[in-house]
């Protein structure tokens, strides 16, 4: 400690601002950062130092790092690229899956309404059948009932004549058939 | 006494442990406390430097500690930047990103602030910072050497800095680069003085630019340092300096770095001037 | 101690640097402080400033470095 010898022999010369060592830091005496006895060991092994490192840096390490770092970029660019392409398929394949829905959706109302038209038909035509039938038996019936309704006017045509017949004996007048059915049939008709 | 306040917090188990281990520690400072226990601190005996292989001539090229742990700094850099990437993984391995951090961070930091022509002078920046971070760092071990403790390191380290950048702003502006100092937006009476302002300013610059980094780093260890000396001269009330020690220990992994992030970030600041004067 | 002038004025001198510290102590948390308040009213300016804010600090440190360097001197070096 060059920089201590020199202190304490000022000291010891008796110089008043030195008195480090009457102060109790014998040891302690003076900043070792202003020992300018070691200035140049210092000064060497730092530059020593930073070459090393500066060459370690510019030959080794950065370009690594900046080839890694490089590399990386272009895998993400790569891989973001590929998940684009990919988004694209899904995109197409929802278009697809989506045309087929809609394709199936018209197929099947168009089998629904086949089937509408068909059951309609056979409606319609079991309708018609049984209008139909249905007015075939009221003709029937009607001609039945005109039959019972003439062979009750006769009836009553033929009870009146009988009674008029009757009725003439009775009082005493004699008609003959023929003017009896005539006066009746046109009473009947009034 | 310890175990006295241990019954009285009546906390849980954890609490009793803490104690009992505070009560060790005492007891073991008790044991191992030198026999001149007592005010004797030495903060700057740290800052000592020796030759590493005994023997009392040192001359300059002599081996000494700081000499050793310089070199630990390039081992460090070394085996996180070389090592640490060797796999060239893309997918990094927790080595390999913190090297490709470190090396975004001080790339970001140049092209920020220096401008996107300074990105040649990447891999100079990159070691005055590595340098730095790993000495400070490393300085933080207890019974190590900090380099950047002693303003010889820093000076030089600044006027490399100073220097460069003188000598690129005349080499790329010529006499432009003067520019720097004739405040343009000032008024016209004005600038005489404001120019002399700013030489004296400039000129500082390396002074400042050194001067708080070492200060820095040898404020926090010798404030460390006289702390232990209180804890050595205080027996079983010990346990004060060593939380503030703590403390302190806490605030100096914060400054290692923010110091070398200002350093470098400075430097980035003057080599935009060099390159761009205009003020 | 014994009257030793010298290295009395020596202490106190470098207790008035030290004073130096405590005012650049108060110049950084100017900065912090009002970088703060800056950054409160526009929370997306504050990141692209935090380079400016470490420059700031830097500046306003190196001054209190500087007297805590002298007081360094008196006590140890002078």
């Amino acid at each position: 400690m060059a920089n201590t010898t020199t202190q304490t022999t000022d000291a010891a010369h008796g110089t008043a601002d030195m008195a480090h060592g009457a102060a109790g830091h014998a040891e302690s005496a003076g900043m070792p950062q202003l020992d300018f006895s070691t200035f140049g060991n210092q000064i060497f092994w730092l530059v020593v130092t930073l070459v090393v490192i500066y060459f370690v840096l510019t030959k080794i390490a950065l370009p690594r790092i900046e080839a890694v770092l490089a590399d990386r970029q272009s895998t993400i660019t790569n891989d973001i690229a590929a998940a684009e392409e990919l988004k694209q398929q899904a995109v197409k394949a929802e278009d697809a899956y989506n045309q087929a829905l809609a394709d199936a959706r018209i197929e099947a109302n168009k089998i629904v309404a086949e089937a509408r038209a068909e059951i309609q038909a056979d409606v319609d035509k079991a309708a018609a059948k049984a209008d139909a039938e249905i007015a075939a038996k009221a003709a029937e019936s009607e001609a039945a009932i005109a039959e019972i309704r003439k062979g009750a006017v006769e009836s009553v045509k033929a009870v009146a004549k009988d009674t008029t017949k009757e009725i003439l004996a009775v009082l005493g007048t004699k008609a003959d058939a023929k003017t009896i059915t005539a006066a009746i049939t046109a009473r009947m008709k009034g | 006494m310890a175990d006295e306040s241990a019954k009285k917090s009546g906390g849980g188990i954890t609490k009793i442990v803490f104690f009992l281990v505070m009560a060790l520690v005492l007891l073991s400072g008790l044991l191992f406390a030198p026999d001149h226990a007592g005010l004797a601190i030495h903060p700057m005996d740290q800052f000592k430097i020796a030759p590493l292989f005994g023997g009392e001539h040192m001359s300059w090229f002599t081996p000494t500690n700081e000499t050793l742990w310089m070199g630990l700094t390039v081992v460090g850099i070394v085996l996180l930047l070389v090592i640490g990437t060797r796999g060239r993984a893309i997918v990094p391995t927790r080595t390999q990103s913190v090297a490709e951090m470190a090396y975004g961070f001080v790339y970001k930091m140049v092209e920020d602030v220096a401008g996107k022509d300074a990105v040649k002078y990447f891999p100079g920046i990159m070691t005055l910072f590595l340098f730095i971070v790993f000495a400070n760092f490393l300085g933080l071990i207890p019974k190590s050497f900090t380099p950047t403790s002693h303003i010889a390191v820093t000076a030089v380290l600044a006027m490399i800095v100073f220097v460069f950048v003188t000598v690129l702003g005349f080499v790329k502006n010529g006499a432009g680069f003067l520019g720097l100092f004739w405040v343009s937006s000032a008024p016209l009476a004005l600038r005489p003085i404001l120019a002399v302002i700013e030489l004296i300013s400039y000129f500082v610059r390396p002074v400042s630019h050194s001067i708080r980094l070492a200060g820095n780093v040898m404020a926090g260890h010798a404030v460390i340092k006289v702390f232990a000396g209180f804890a050595g001269a205080l027996g079983l009330f010990s346990f004060l300096p060593i939380l503030a020690i703590s403390a302190v220990y806490a605030l100096e992994v914060l400054v290692a770095f923010i110091q070398a992030y200002v350093f470098t970030i400075l430097t980035c600041v003057y080599l935009k001037d060099a390159l761009h004067p205009s003020h | 101690m014994e009257g030793n002038i010298a290295q009395m004025g020596q202490f106190i001198g470098a207790g008035l640097a030290a004073i130096g510290s405590g005012a650049a102590a108060i110049g950084v948390g100017h900065v912090a402080g009002n970088f703060l308040s800056g950054a409160l009213r526009n929370p997306s300016a504050a990141a692209a400033q935090t380079a400016t804010l470490f420059i700031g600090i830097a500046f306003a440190e190196a001054l209190g470095i500087f007297s805590f360097l002298v007081a360094l001197l008196l006590m140890f070096a002078v």
